[in-house]
């Protein structure tokens, strides 16, 4: 060979790296995802349409995307914010909020979810009054909602804080020194230069919510047909020894992931064109 | 518009910034603020700008003799030039120019024909005709800085603030896009002020030159002036190449290695001149560069021209003796750069030295 290769390892040591990482991808991420596809299909189409059009799994299914419809607008509402005010502005106790804004990545979703029972149970600190109003919060659709957003919180925030850092606030003032107001100035320059790395925080943010099991367990009650989310439905279905069915709606989730990939894939395809004469 | 700065303070956090800077920019001069990286020119240029607000107090800073203290930066109408461009990077060159026009409000937003007339007009103005579909990223790093130009100028801004607008830049194109903007500036007339670490830069193109250090002016005044009579060692040393001298009563003096006049060993005078030895000698260019080395053991440059070089024949070793002008230090210099001329007496009191 002419072309000598940067790396120095011989070629049975790359080969064997090599193959050692297919195999790592082939078992650990392959293999589950196509298990899921396997078992669903197992006693054939019919099993695998019924159990999707099940009143249960289509209730889930509904749930699941209300919370998702309310919790990822508020985040990504939250997350340009923040992402705005952390880096266009210096302001004592920032690096604190920064900290925070990952709390609910290190907090595991278990305690996030039962802090919310804690607080609007009915023998949390708010449940009396609540019960005395008559408004449910846990075992009903606003704790899914609140624990959904609580544990997607970080997503669009996280992605967007870096990026903006990175292009400084040069053009903002730019803009501020030709007149135009703090709203266009968002709008006009700083939307534009932000709305791939947004898309990217809102998909991951999205798929996250409608995949969410742990905190949204704690919230929900497991009310068949009314306070269960998909991840929640297929957990149920499976402890029923349902397992055509579980899997039937596993694949819906495995899609979610399937097509959340794809368009992360196509935005990096997009952006890596476009960033080409950008400095 | 003339733009008068007031006893401006600014501090952030524990560090002072500005401290105390009062300064006159006269109405159409072109002014550089000249000084080391963190003496505080570019936090001045952006208080007068209003992107930064300087501390409270009795500080005022007055454009035409209006106080413009409190006013948001937009309401200023001020150009303003960044050093890395700061050009909208997913617009096109003609809507970068624009944009200053189409963000105003209803009422005083001029019709779209009127706004692309007026970006032609710009792009003509610096050069770039037939530019306005380019984006930013397909343009040169001099062609970008004169859509940031133009784009300053489309509000029709009362003043003109650069902030090292060539810092970004090669040395050549730097030096093109520099003759270009003082002529540039003759033509349209508008007070500008800008902010460079380079001497050569500010001495070049400036009216009138503030040299900066430690939060403080150290200097105002024309580029002549301010290189023959600089009013403390800083700005000696900040302004070009010098040598520092030991004198014999043990204080020191600044020369410039052009001010030393180069004569024969032999006319040498015990009471004004020095005896050195060459060390070193560089002739490839239009002046000759020589490294001496005096009796005392000090290395001193020295530069006089091929002519003279040839006329004194000197090569490594020659013993030559060295003849040096007054002390042009102006320590009674003026501060508030209003182009008087140094006293007589200060220059009189300035010979006063003992080599």
């Amino acid at each position: 060979m002419s072309h000598r290769e940067i790396t120095t390892e011989s070629r049975p040591v790359r080969v064997l790296l090599i193959g050692a990482a297919c195999a790592v991808v082939t078992v650990f991420l392959l293999l589950p995802l196509i298990a899921v596809f396997v078992e669903a299909l197992r006693k054939g189409w019919e099993v695998f349409f019924e159990s999707l059009r099940d009143e249960a799994a289509l209730s889930a299914v509904k749930l699941t995307l209300t919370a998702a419809a309310i919790s990822v607008p508020m985040n990504t509402l939250f997350g340009v914010g923040a992402a705005w005010v952390l880096t266009k502005f210096r302001f004592r106790g920032r690096a604190l909020l920064v900290s925070l804004i990952d709390l609910p990545f290190a907090v595991s979703p278990v305690i996030a979810g039962l802090v919310w029972v804690l607080l609007f149970g009915s023998h949390g600190w708010f449940g009396e009054w609540l019960d005395a109003r008559d408004i449910r919060i846990i075992f009903a659709l606003p704790g899914i909602v609140i624990a959904t957003a609580f544990v997607t919180f970080p997503f669009v925030a996280r992605e967007l804080i870096p990026l903006m850092e990175s292009q400084g606030t040069d053009q903002e003032e730019a803009a501020v020194t030709l007149g135009a107001s703090g709203w266009r100035i968002f709008l006009r320059v700083t939307l534009p230069n932000i709305k791939w790395g947004l898309l990217y925080g809102i998909l991951l943010c999205n798929a996250r919510a409608m995949g969410e099991f742990g905190a949204v367990s704690v919230v929900s009650g497991h009310i068949r047909g009314e306070t269960n989310t998909l991840p929640l439905h297929v957990e149920v279905l499976y402890n029923e020894y349902q397992f055509s069915a579980a899997f039937a709606c596993a694949t819906l989730l495995a899609m979610l992931a399937l097509v959340t990939l794809g368009i992360k894939t196509a935005i990096e395809h997009l952006t890596g064109h476009t960033s080409a004469g950008k400095h | 518009m003339s733009i008068s700065i007031q006893s401006i303070h600014k501090t952030f956090g524990n560090y002072k910034a500005l401290d105390d800077v009062s300064l006159e920019v006269p109405n159409g001069s072109l002014t550089a603020l000249l000084g080391p990286s963190g003496s505080g020119k570019t936090t001045l240029l952006r208080i007068v700008a209003g992107l930064e607000s300087a501390d409270d107090g009795p500080g005022r800073i007055l454009f035409h003799g209006e106080n413009v203290v409190g006013i948001p930066a937009g309401k200023r109408q001020v150009g303003f030039v960044f050093q890395h461009y700061a050009l909208f990077r997913h617009m096109t060159v003609a809507q970068n120019i624009a944009f200053g026009l189409t963000v105003l409000p209803w009422g005083k937003r001029p019709p779209r024909r009127e706004i692309a007339a007026r970006v032609d007009e710009l792009l003509g103005l610096v050069k770039l005709d037939g530019l306005g579909r380019r984006r930013p990223h397909e343009l040169s790093g001099g062609q970008r800085q004169r859509v940031a130009l133009a784009r300053a100028l489309a509000i029709r801004p009362k003043v003109l603030l650069l902030d090292e607008p060539f810092g970004a830049l090669d040395a050549q194109v730097r030096k093109d896009l520099r003759r270009w903007l003082r002529h540039f500036h003759d033509e349209i007339g508008l007070t500008t002020l800008f902010v460079t670490h380079d001497q050569e830069e500010a001495l070049e193109l400036a009216d009138q030159v503030v040299v900066m250090r430690n939060s403080r002016i150290e200097q105002v005044g024309p580029p002549q002036r301010i290189y023959d009579h600089p009013r403390t060692p800083f700005v000696y040393e900040f302004l070009g190449n010098v040598n520092k001298l030991t004198l014999r009563d043990g204080g020191t003096r600044y020369v410039r290695p052009h001010e030393i006049e180069v004569k024969f060993a032999a006319e040498y005078d015990p009471d004004f001149d020095r005896l050195a030895e060459v060390q070193h000698l560089f002739s490839a260019g239009p002046v000759a560069a020589l490294s001496v080395r005096t009796e005392p053991g000090e290395f001193i440059e020295v530069e006089i021209s091929r002519k003279q070089l040839d006329e004194l024949a000197l090569s490594v070793g020659d013993q030559v003796a060295l003849s040096f002008p007054p002390d042009p230090t102006d320590p009674e210099g003026d501060w508030t750069g209003d182009g008087a001329a140094p006293t007589a007496a200060a220059n009189d009191h300035a010979v006063e030295w003992n080599i």
